[in-house]
């Protein structure tokens, strides 16, 4: 089924067109890895989907009823049910992990039942669960800002997974992390693409490869090629693309 | 391990049994024992229920720098935990200090004039002490018809809802308008600044109906209770503010903490990360700036009756832009702090601008310490900013790093991250 279908989309900055005429599909369950050199607009492509930039024209449509996206603000289409991961890990510093998942968590938005929300049993083993799954268990009591760096994303993997999204869109999640935690977030994020749609924008060719998936390679805001990843490495312009004509 | 949707379910569960909110904020309770304490001191010490040493007029001092603490904890709540620096607080107070003082000023003068008229040999009418009331209070400003804001100044009750709605849909409707367009930061600030302004303005002429520049005066005798001293009155209203900033105190500690707390203090640190966890952050701004004004309209109205008078001067910007100097002094970000500043600051104050603090010798200039109190404050204000930031409220956490173990050591290998093998689906 498609998720999310986005269509003729374009949007241009102080005359410079970011993204051009881009259409893509995706579905649930979906695994889906976005690549392409700089300035391809793999970012702007997150900040159109996620309400940050409103295109110039095209359309956004989401889920079953086909609701178009572009009319709702950013915590509307959060509710939705997309989640986003920051390139840049982000995470509430000043805040313990434990506190940065449960605001996180599923739960009503709204001031008044965030006011009156109690704690339960079940919220508590959900946390606990997503920190065992990010290796923080040993730091749910730790203030966000003194994890180092590869902790933080996963700290901020571990939010994206207490939102409960249907769709994760999750930008250059390794970068910062060691080998083995590179291994782990693959085979979490193909584990997590089981039951929803995820979408990875990456540089690293390696990790796309473990990913095993298909693969949209973005240049000048449209899609230049989709497919395999052994697929677009053959195509004759994603060559041109990476290595220069 | 599957992600399951089985969250709709939550709702309905058990609550988890969680400790009370003193438990999880110790200093809630030492602050309610040192604002206790400090209430018994001063009743013990006041010329109507103690042993005299205090004066009247500071029992009164006191009582309104209570109320100054109170709107500083609430510029606290919205400024040090929700991130928007509202520099027109001091607009809301002053708002409370009017609805107040309308009918403090009606009903006295209601008083005063049914007395006087009484002595002349027919009965005035209804009308006769209307228009009686009306040309007392506006003679002033050479009127002699009551304003339509003041239909309802003969009803306490009507008067003290104004008191809480009056600034509460202000802010309601200021802040809709301001968070709606996303305006943020120095921007806001400027905007709270130019409400100020605005409100101060319409108030000093006359035409406002608030008798413009003359303000509101005689606030101090309470209309009913003309046969008790003012030293009664006075520590009457010391107890009353008391008792408010203790309930303020534990109102704003149970607001802060918890979830509530960690969305807003959330949206002070990255508002747009806040947005995509899905919370619609323009709400909770709202929510704030609306609560924290109408708890400054409170203070107000707690304050007004022990200064006897409010003038638009009052409600200057400069007002509200002390308010938040005294929030950075105490420490913003922690309650006691703001109580702290705001004590601090606005007792030495009067200390120095009202001739207590003796004048410096230099040999070439002396010091006098009415115009140079102003410089010193500011400097204060520089020096804290730059090198503690933390403010007086800063100091509180040198001692609970002295008793706390010592944990600013290397943390060590993180056990927990490394996994010797992946869960099974």
């Amino acid at each position: 089924m498609t998720l999310l279908e986005v269509s003729g989309v374009s949007v241009s900055f102080d005359g410079f067109k970011a993204i051009n005429n881009l259409s893509m599909q995706i579905g649930e369950p979906e695994l889906r890895a976005v690549i392409g050199p700089n300035g391809a607009g793999k970012t702007t492509f997150m900040d159109i989907i996620t309400g940050k930039t409103r295109p110039d024209e095209g359309r956004v449509i989401w889920g079953e009823s086909s609701v178009s996206l572009l009319g709702m603000n950013e915590s509307r289409i959060a509710q939705e049910g997309l989640g986003r991961k920051f390139q840049k890990p982000t995470v509430f510093e000043d805040q313990t992990v434990r506190e940065n998942l449960a605001m996180a968590l599923k739960n009503p938005r709204g001031p008044f039942s965030v006011l009156f929300y109690r704690k339960t049993a079940e919220g508590a083993e959900r946390i606990e669960e997503i920190a065992r799954e990010i290796g923080l268990t040993d730091h749910l009591t730790r203030k966000a800002g003194e994890l180092s760096h590869g902790q933080k994303q996963w700290l901020e993997i571990g939010m994206l997974l207490a939102q409960d999204p249907r769709l994760l869109l999750v930008d250059e999640p390794a970068a910062g992390m060691t080998p083995a935690e590179r291994e782990h977030t693959t085979d979490l994020l193909k584990r997590i693409a089981k039951t929803r749609a995820v979408v990875v924008v990456e540089h690293d060719m390696e990790f796309v490869r473990r990913l095993d998936c298909k693969v949209t390679v973005l240049h000048e805001g449209s899609v230049l090629a989709e497919g395999t990843l052994d697929h677009v490495t053959k195509n004759k312009d994603v060559i041109d693309v990476y290595l220069g004509r | 391990m599957a992600y399951t949707s089985t969250w709709q379910k939550f709702s309905t569960r058990p609550a988890m049994p969680r400790r009370g909110l003193i438990a999880r904020n110790p200093s809630v309770l030492y602050f309610l024992l040192a604002l206790a304490a400090f209430t018994l001191g001063v009743t013990l010490l006041s010329e109507a229920t103690g042993v005299g040493v205090l004066s009247t007029s500071f029992v009164k001092t006191l009582g309104k720098t209570l109320c100054l603490c109170l709107v500083a904890v609430a510029m606290d709540v919205v400024w040090g935990y929700c991130g928007i620096l509202s520099l027109g607080h001091f607009a809301f107070f002053g708002l409370g200090g009017y609805a107040i003082g309308m009918w403090l000023m009606y009903a006295r003068t209601e008083i005063i004039v049914a007395e006087s008229l009484a002595a002349s040999p027919i009965p005035p009418t209804g009308q006769e002490i209307s228009e009686a009331i009306a040309s007392q209070i506006f003679g002033v400003v050479g009127s002699s018809e009551l304003p339509a804001i003041w239909t309802f100044a003969d009803s306490l009750f009507l008067q003290l809802l104004a008191v809480v709605l009056v600034p509460g849909l202000l802010a309601l409707v200021f802040g809709w308008l301001a968070f709606r367009s996303r305006v943020t930061g120095v921007y806001l600030s400027i905007l709270t600044q130019a409400m100020t302004l605005a409100l101060s303005l319409y108030l000093f002429q006359n035409e406002s109906g608030l008798r413009g520049n003359n303000g509101l005066s005689g606030l101090q005798n309470i209309p009913g209770l003309e046969d008790a001293s003012q030293a009664s009155i006075s520590i009457a209203f010391f107890w009353a503010s008391a008792l408010a900033l203790g309930l303020g105190y534990v109102f704003f500690a149970w607001i802060v903490s918890g979830k509530m707390g960690s969305v807003i203090r959330g949206v002070r640190d990255d508002e747009a990360r806040v947005r995509f966890l899905g919370y619609h952050v323009e709400h909770y701004k709202l929510f704030v700036f609306t609560l924290t004004a109408v708890v400054a309209g409170i203070a107000g109205a707690l304050y007004y009756p022990q200064a006897g008078i409010i003038n638009p001067a009052e409600i200057a910007p400069i007002a509200s832009i002390y308010l938040a100097v005294w929030v950075a002094i105490g420490g913003r970000g922690r309650l006691y702090g703001a109580v702290i500043g705001a004590a601090v600051v606005s007792l030495m104050s009067s200390w120095f601008t009202g001739g207590g603090a003796p004048d410096v010798n230099l040999g070439v200039y002396v010091i006098q310490w009415t115009d140079w109190w102003l410089v010193l404050l500011g400097v204060t204000f520089v020096l804290v900013t730059l090198f503690a930031p933390k403010g007086i409220g800063g100091l509180f956490d040198l001692v609970a790093d002295w008793r706390a173990p010592h944990r600013h050591e290397d943390y060590g290998p993180d056990a927990s991250a490394k996994r010797a093998e992946e869960g099974e689906e």
